[in-house]
C-alpha cells in the first residue's frame, strides 16, 4: 500500500529529527506513533495531507516569486481570468472533493460489530473515574489507570459531573469531550501492547495541565486476569487509621466502605503505577508528598493536606496504601 | 484671490481644535489615528502576555508564573488580540483611509466614530487592567460554561461586560463604515468603480452586523446566569453548556474572516500600485469576498467537532469548511495574477505582502487539514491548532496590516519610513514567527494539549518548546524594530512627496502632508484608478475645479450620493468637534463597569450621564433643518441640503443598526428552540405560563402602536401636524401597554426564572422585547418633542421616518416573541 509506505517513511523521518531522538524515550503520547486501528488511519491521513499540502505550498509560492522576479510575462488580460479559473476554482475543487471523500470515510462507523468491552469514564477536576462493565453485569471501579484488551473494540461512555473535559489518548485515536448533562460515546481498537498516556484536552480549570492517566494495552488473557483482581475487595489488615484520618469520607475502599464518592477508589491503589492522575510515581515518598501538600502538586485539587497528622500516623497510612495490591 | 480665500475657509472649517480641546475632535483622520495607536498599544500589551506564555513554557516544569496567573495570561492574550486588536485595527484603518479613498471629506457620522473610539479605549483599559489586580478572566477566551459560570471570579464578569461594551464600539464602526461606503462615494464612482478596499469594508461591516449580535445575546444570557442565577447553561436545571458554544462560535468563526478579509483588501490596494497596473479579476475578487463572508457563517461547528455530534453534522460542516477555501484561493490567485501581469517594484510593503502570502497559505493548508473531522479529533485543542491559528492570523492579518502601515504611513503622517529598517524588521519578524510556530505543529502531534501551564520533563516536547520560545523573542524584536521605526520616522523621517508610490487611487490625490480638509475639491470619478487614467486630475483639483471647493457657510460638508451609481443627492453637514461623544462613552462605560462590581448607585449615576449626553447629541446634532433647501456644489449643480426616508444616511444607519439588533433577538429565539430540541419535555409539564392570552394581547397592542407611528408619519407629511402628535401620544401609551402585557404573562403565571431554563429563556426574551418596546416609546416621545419645538415639520421629517423604520423591526420582534412564547406551547 502506498499510503502505508508514506506513513512508515514519515514516521522514520520524524524519528530522525535530532530534537526528538535527544529525549531518548519512546513517545507514549504521540498521535504520530499510533497503537490502534483508528489512530493508524488518522496518522496516515496526516502524512498524505502534509505531503500534498507541502507540495501545493511550494508550487504556489514558486509561482508568486516567479511573478515578482520572472522575465516572461503574460500579455493578455484574458490570462488573469484563465489563471484564476484553473488555479483558484478547478484545481482546489478537485483536490478538496478528493480529500473529503477520503477523510470522511474515516468517520467512526456505528453499525455492525458490538463492542467487546464497555467502559464508563467520568472526567472530574482533575482526575478520571473508570468503571468497567463485566459481561455478568457487575461493575468494577478504578481510577486514573485504564487497561484495555488488545485487538478488541472498547466502547467508552464519557461523562462529567463538573465542567467540560476531553478524553484523549493520542496513540489510540481522536479525542471526545465529556460534557455535563451528556453522555458521549467513543470506540477505540488498540493493536499494540504497551503502556501509554492519556490527557484531558479541554481546558478545565486551574490544574487542567495536571490531569493525565496511564493506559495499559494488554492481551485479552492478561486483561481478564487484571480485571478479576480489580473486582476483588480490598485486602487490608486494619482500615482503622484510614478511617480515623477521614480518608474514607471521600474515597471508597471496597470491602470496607463504599461511601466515598468524591475522590478516586483506593481498593487496589498499589496496583497502579502513578498517583494524582498521572502526576507522581506511586512510591511511598511521592505518596507522602501528595498527602501532606496536594496543593503544591496540583493547584485546586479537592484533596485536603494532611500535614497536621503525626509523622507515625502518616507513615502508617502510607504503608497501608502501599499494601493495597 | 478668491481661490485662496476658499482654501482658507475650508482650512478654517476643518481645523482640529488644539490643546486639551483636541480630545473633543471627531474628524475621521484624527479619530482614525487615535484608534490605530490605541489598537497597536493593546497589540503590544497582548504580545507581552504572549511572551510570558512562551517564557513559562520554555522549559518543562517551569514555575515562572503560577497556574492561576498563567490561566489569566493566556485568556487575556487571546481576548485582547481578538477583541482589542484584530477587529479594532480594521475599524481604525478603515476610518482613517476610507473617506479619502472614496473622495469624501469625512464619514457620515464623525461623532459616532469618536463615540466608538472612546468606548473602545475605556473598555479596553478596563479589561486589560484587570490582570494587574489578579482579577483577569481565566476561563479561556471562549469562556465555556460551566467553568466560567460556576467557578470563575469577577474576571468572568469583566470579560462579559467589558467586551459587550467594546462590541458596541464595533457595531458603531460597522454602521458608520457601511453607510460610508454606500452613500459617501465621490460623484460618478459607481459601485463597480469602488476601490476594492471599499468592497471589503462593506462585506466585513455586514459580517460584523450578523456575527457580533449572537455573542451579545450570549453575553446577555451569560450575565443573567451569573448575576441573577437564571440557569441557561446549568444542566441540573434544564440548561445546556453547549448552547453557549453555538452562540460563541456563530460569532467566533465569522470573526476570523472579519479579521482576515480587510487585510486582503489592503493587499488589493498595495499590490496593484507596485505592479503598476489595475488589479486583475476585479469581479472575481468582489464575488469571492461576498462568498467568503457568506460561507463563513456556515462553518462554526468545526470548532465543536469533539462535542459528540452525529456523523451527518460532521460531514456537512467538514464540507462547508473545505468549501470556504475556494473563494479564499481565488482572491490569492487574483493577487498573484496581478503581479504577473505587471512590472513589480520591490518595496518593503511588497516584501511584507509576500511574507503574508507565504504564511497565510501555510495556515490555509493546515486549515484544510483540520476541516476533515477525523483528523481534527486528533489535533483539536493541541499545539497543532495553536500553530494553525497563528499562521492564519499573522499571515492573514498582522503581516498585511504591517504592509498597510508601511504603505499608508506617508499618507497619514507626510513622512517616510526607512527602507533598510523595514527590511530588517520584516526578516526578523518573518523568520522569528516561522521558527516559533512551525515546530508547534509537531509539538501538537506529539500530544501536547493547549492551555497547559506546564508539562512533564519526560514528555519529549522540551526542545521544541525551547525553540519556539527563543524564536518568539526574535519575532518580538522584529515587531519592536517596526514600532521604533514608526515613532522615529514620525518625528524625524524625511518628508514624503505627493503620491510617493505613484498609486492610482484617490487617497493619493492630496498634497503631502494631507490638509485637514482632505481634497481641495471633490472630483467627478470615471474610472477605478483616476490618478492613472486622468493625469491632469491633481492639477484641476488643486485649482479647486470640482465639487464643494469652498465652505461659504462655515460648515463641514461632504457629499451624499446614490447607492449604485453615485449621483449627488445631498450636501451632508457633518458635525464638528464636541465633547458629547466622549461624555456619552464615559457614561456608558460607567454603566457597564460599575455593573461588573454591582455598584448599583454608580450605575444609576452613569446612566444620568449617558442618557442626557445622548439626548443632547441627537437633539442638537441630527436632522437639523437647513437655512435653505439646496446649494450650488460647483459645476453648476444644485443639490439639496436635507433628506429624509430611505435616501438619507440616518435612515440607512437605523436600518443597519436594527439588522444587527434583530440578529441578536433571533439568537435568543434560537436559544428557545435549542432547548426544545434537547428536552423531551419542553415546555415542561409543570410550566403554567406564560399562557397565550397575555402574549396575544401584547402582539395586538404592538400592532396598534406600530400603526399609530406609521399613521403619525403620513399625517405629518400631509401637514396634519396636530393629528400626527395625537397619534404619537397614542402610540406611546400603546407601546407601553404592550411591553407591560408581555411581562405580565410570565409574571402573573408565576414563572420563576431561577427554577429552570424554560422560564429563564421566556423571561429573557420577554424582557428583551419589552425593552425594545420601551425604547420605541421613547422614540415616539422624541418625535413628539421635535414636532412641538418645530425641529420636525411636514417638509423636514427625517426623525419620524427613522422612528417608523425602528418600529417595523420592533413590531416584527414583538410578533415573533408572542408567537414563540404564547403560540408555540399551545401547538406542542
Amino acid at each position: 500500500m502506498l499510503v502505508g509506505r508514506i506513513h512508515r517513511a514519515g514516521t522514520a523521518c520524524l524519528l530522525s529529527i535530532p530534537t526528538l531522538s535527544l529525549t531518548g524515550c519512546v513517545p507514549d503520547q504521540s498521535a504520530l506513533h499510533p497503537a490502534s486501528v483508528e489512530a493508524q488511519q488518522v496518522a496516515t491521513l496526516f502524512w498524505v495531507m502534509a505531503i500534498a499540502g507541502g507540495v501545493i505550498w511550494a508550487v504556489v509560492m514558486a509561482t508568486a516569486i516567479y511573478a515578482v522576479v520572472g522575465r516572461w510575462r503574460p500579455t493578455s488580460e484574458r490570462f488573469a481570468d484563465r489563471f484564476i479559473l484553473w488555479a483558484g476554482v478547478v484545481f482546489p475543487t478537485i483536490v478538496l472533493a478528493t480529500l473529503l471523500t477520503y477523510g470522511l470515510g474515516l468517520l467512526p462507523s456505528w453499525t455492525g460489530t458490538q463492542p467487546a468491552l464497555r467502559v464508563t469514564v467520568e472526567a472530574r477536576q482533575f482526575w478520571w473515574r473508570i468503571t468497567y462493565e463485566r459481561p455478568d453485569g457487575t461493575r468494577v471501579e478504578t481510577a486514573n489507570e485504564l487497561h484495555l484488551p488488545l485487538d478488541q473494540v472498547t466502547e467508552f461512555a464519557l461523562i462529567s459531573p463538573d465542567v467540560i473535559h476531553s478524553f484523549w489518548i493520542p496513540v489510540l485515536g481522536g479525542k471526545l469531550d465529556a460534557i455535563p448533562g451528556r453522555t458521549n460515546h467513543l470506540r477505540l481498537t488498540p493493536n499494540t501492547t504497551g503502556r501509554f498516556r492519556g490527557v484531558c484536552a479541554e481546558f478545565c480549570g486551574l490544574s487542567h495541565a495536571l490531569m493525565a492517566f496511564d493506559v495499559v494495552v494488554q492481551t485479552r488473557g492478561d486483561f481478564d486476569d487484571w480485571l478479576s483482581r480489580q473486582a476483588a475487595p480490598a485486602r487490608i489488615p486494619d482500615a482503622a487509621p484510614l478511617r480515623a484520618a477521614g480518608c474514607l469520607a471521600c474515597h471508597s475502599l471496597r470491602g470496607v466502605s463504599d461511601a466515598g464518592r468524591i475522590g478516586p477508589d483506593l481498593t487496589h491503589l498499589a496496583s497502579r503505577k502513578t498517583i494524582a492522575a498521572g502526576m507522581l510515581p506511586n512510591t511511598p515518598e511521592a505518596l507522602g508528598t501528595w498527602l501532606t501538600d496536594p496543593e503544591a502538586v496540583k493547584p485546586g485539587a479537592t484533596m485536603p493536606g494532611y500535614a497536621m497528622l503525626p509523622a507515625a500516623e502518616l507513615d502508617r497510612i502510607i504503608t497501608l496504601l502501599g499494601e493495597l495490591e | 484671490m478668491t481661490e485662496d480665500a476658499a482654501r482658507e475657509r475650508l482650512e478654517q472649517v476643518w481645523r482640529s481644535p488644539t490643546g486639551w480641546r483636541s480630545l473633543s475632535d471627531v474628524n475621521n483622520s484624527v479619530v482614525g489615528r487615535w484608534y490605530l495607536v490605541t489598537a497597536f498599544a493593546f497589540f503590544l500589551f497582548a504580545g507581552v502576555l504572549g511572551l510570558i506564555i512562551r517564557a513559562q513554557l520554555a522549559v518543562p516544569e517551569n514555575d515562572l508564573v503560577s497556574a492561576a496567573t498563567y490561566n489569566q495570561v493566556f485568556t487575556l492574550h487571546g481576548t485582547v488580540m481578538m477583541f482589542l486588536f484584530a477587529v479594532p485595527i480594521f475599524e481604525a484603518v478603515a476610518i482613517l483611509i476610507l473617506p479619502a479613498m472614496m473622495g469624501a471629506r469625512d464619514l457620515p457620522f464623525p461623532r459616532l466614530s469618536a463615540f466608538g473610539f472612546w468606548c473602545f479605549l475605556i473598555g479596553g483599559v478596563f479589561v486589560c487592567g484587570s490582570i494587574f489586580f489578579g482579577a483577569a478572566p481565566d476561563a479561556g477566551w471562549f469562556m465555556y460554561p460551566p467553568l466560567s459560570t460556576e467557578q470563575s471570579g469577577i474576571g468572568a464578569d469583566i470579560w462579559l461586560l467589558g467586551l459587550s461594551f467594546i462590541e458596541v464600539a464595533s457595531i458603531a464602526a460597522a454602521v458608520e463604515l457601511i453607510v460610508g461606503v454606500l452613500k459617501c462615494r465621490a460623484p460618478g464612482m459607481h459601485i463597480n468603480l469602488t476601490p476594492l478596499y471599499g468592497w471589503y469594508v462593506l462585506v466585513v461591516g455586514a459580517m460584523i452586523l450578523f456575527a457580533f449580535p449572537p455573542l451579545i445575546a450570549g453575553d446577555f444570557l451569560f450575565e443573567l446566569e451569573r448575576a441573577l442565577d437564571w440557569p441557561f447553561f446549568d444542566v441540573a436545571r434544564g440548561g445546556d453548556p453547549v448552547l453557549w458554544q453555538h452562540l460563541f462560535w456563530i460569532f467566533g468563526h465569522p470573526e476570523v474572516y472579519i479579521i482576515f478579509l480587510p487585510s486582503i483588501g489592503l493587499l488589493a490596494m498595495i499590490v496593484p500600485t507596485f505592479s503598476g497596473r489595475p488589479m486583475a479579476g476585479y469581479s472575481w475578487i468582489v464575488l469571492s469576498a461576498l462568498g467568503t463572508g457568506f460561507l463563513s457563517f456556515g462553518l462554526w461547528v468545526h470548532h465543536m467537532y469533539t462535542t459528540g455530534l452525529p456523523a451527518v453534522s460532521l460531514g456537512f460542516f467538514s464540507a462547508a469548511s473545505e468549501a470556504v477555501a475556494i473563494p479564499t484561493g481565488i482572491q490569492i490567485f487574483a493577487l498573484i495574477a496581478t503581479v504577473m501581469l505587471g512590472r513589480t517594484r520591490r518595496t518593503v510593503p511588497m516584501l511584507f505582502s509576500l511574507g503574508a502570502l507565504a504564511t497565510f497559505i501555510a495556515g490555509g493548508l493546515t486549515g484544510v487539514m483540520i476541516a476533515v473531522a477525523p483528523f481534527d479529533f486528533q489535533v483539536h485543542d493541541t499545539y497543532f491548532i495553536v500553530a494553525h491559528l497563528h499562521y492564519t492570523l499573522i499571515g492573514g492579518m498582522l503581516f498585511p496590516v504591517l504592509a498597510g502601515v508601511w504603505y499608508f504611513f506617508p499618507f497619514v503622517t507626510g513622512r517616510q519610513l526607512r527602507r533598510r529598517v523595514g527590511i530588517w524588521s520584516f526578516w526578523l519578524s518573518f523568520l522569528g514567527f516561522n521558527a516559533a510556530f512551525l515546530p508547534m505543529h509537531l509539538t501538537g502531534l506529539l500530544g501536547m494539549p493547549r492551555r497547559v501551564f506546564t508539562y512533564a520533563a519526560g514528555s519529549g516536547w522540551a526542545e521544541l518548546n525551547l525553540m519556539s520560545t527563543v524564536a518568539a523573542f526574535v519575532l518580538a524584536a522584529g515587531i519592536g524594530l517596526f514600532v521604533w521605526d514608526c515613532v522615529w520616522s514620525f518625528l524625524r523621517g524625511p518628508s514624503a512627496p505627493r503620491n510617493l508610490w505613484q498609486a492610482g487611487t484617490l487617497e493619493w490625490l492630496s498634497p503631502s502632508p494631507v490638509p485637514s480638509y482632505g481634497l481641495r475639491a471633490i472630483p467627478q470619478i470615471e474610472s477605478r484608478y483616476p490618478l492613472w487614467d486622468t493625469p491632469d486630475l491633481p492639477d484641476r483639483i488643486d485649482k479647486g475645479q470640482g465639487y464643494l471647493a469652498d465652505a461659504p457657510e462655515g460648515l463641514r460638508e461632504t457629499l451624499v450620493t446614490t447607492v449604485l451609481d453615485a449621483q449627488p443627492q445631498q450636501v451632508l453637514r457633518v458635525q464638528g468637534p464636541s465633547w458629547l461623544p466622549a461624555l456619552a462613552a464615559v457614561g456608558l462605560g460607567g454603566l457597564f463597569i460599575f455593573a461588573t462590581f454591582k455598584w448599583w448607585l454608580a450605575v444609576a449615576a452613569s446612566a444620568f450621564v449617558f442618557l442626557p449626553a445622548l439626548f443632547v447629541w441627537l437633539w442638537t446634532g441630527t436632522a437639523i433643518i437647513p437655512e435653505k433647501p439646496d446649494k450650488d456644489i460647483g459645476g453648476g449643480r444644485r443639490v439639496g441640503l436635507y433628506l429624509s426616508g430611505s435616501r438619507s444616511t440616518g435612515w440607512w444607519a437605523m436600518f443597519i443598526t436594527m439588522t444587527g439588533d434583530l440578529t441578536a433577538f433571533l439568537s435568543l429565539i434560537f436559544g428557545y428552540y435549542f432547548f426544545w430540541t434537547i428536552h423531551e419535555d419542553f415546555p415542561p409539564q409543570w410550566a403554567t405560563g406564560p399562557g397565550w392570552v397575555w402574549p396575544l394581547a401584547a402582539a395586538c397592542l404592538a400592532l396598534l402602536a406600530w400603526g399609530a407611528t406609521c399613521a403619525a408619519r403620513s399625517s405629518n407629511a400631509k401637514g396634519r401636524v396636530p393629528l400626527a402628535r395625537g397619534l404619537l401620544l397614542a402610540g406611546m401609551v400603546l407601546s407601553l401597554l404592550s411591553a407591560a402585557a408581555l411581562l405580565a404573562g410570565p409574571w402573573l403565571t408565576g414563572l420563576d426564572p431561577t427554577r429552570h431554563a424554560y422560564p429563564a429563556i421566556v423571561w429573557a426574551i420577554a424582557l428583551w422585547t419589552a425593552l425594545h418596546l420601551g425604547t420605541g416609546t421613547v422614540m415616539q416621545g422624541y418625535c413628539l418633542l421635535r414636532s412641538w419645538f418645530g425641529k420636525m415639520t411636514p417638509a423636514h421629517d427625517a426623525d419620524i421616518h427613522n422612528v417608523t423604520l425602528y418600529w417595523h423591526f420592533a413590531l416584527f420582534s414583538a410578533l415573533v416573541t408572542a408567537a414563540t412564547l404564547g403560540g408555540f406551547p399551545v401547538l406542542t
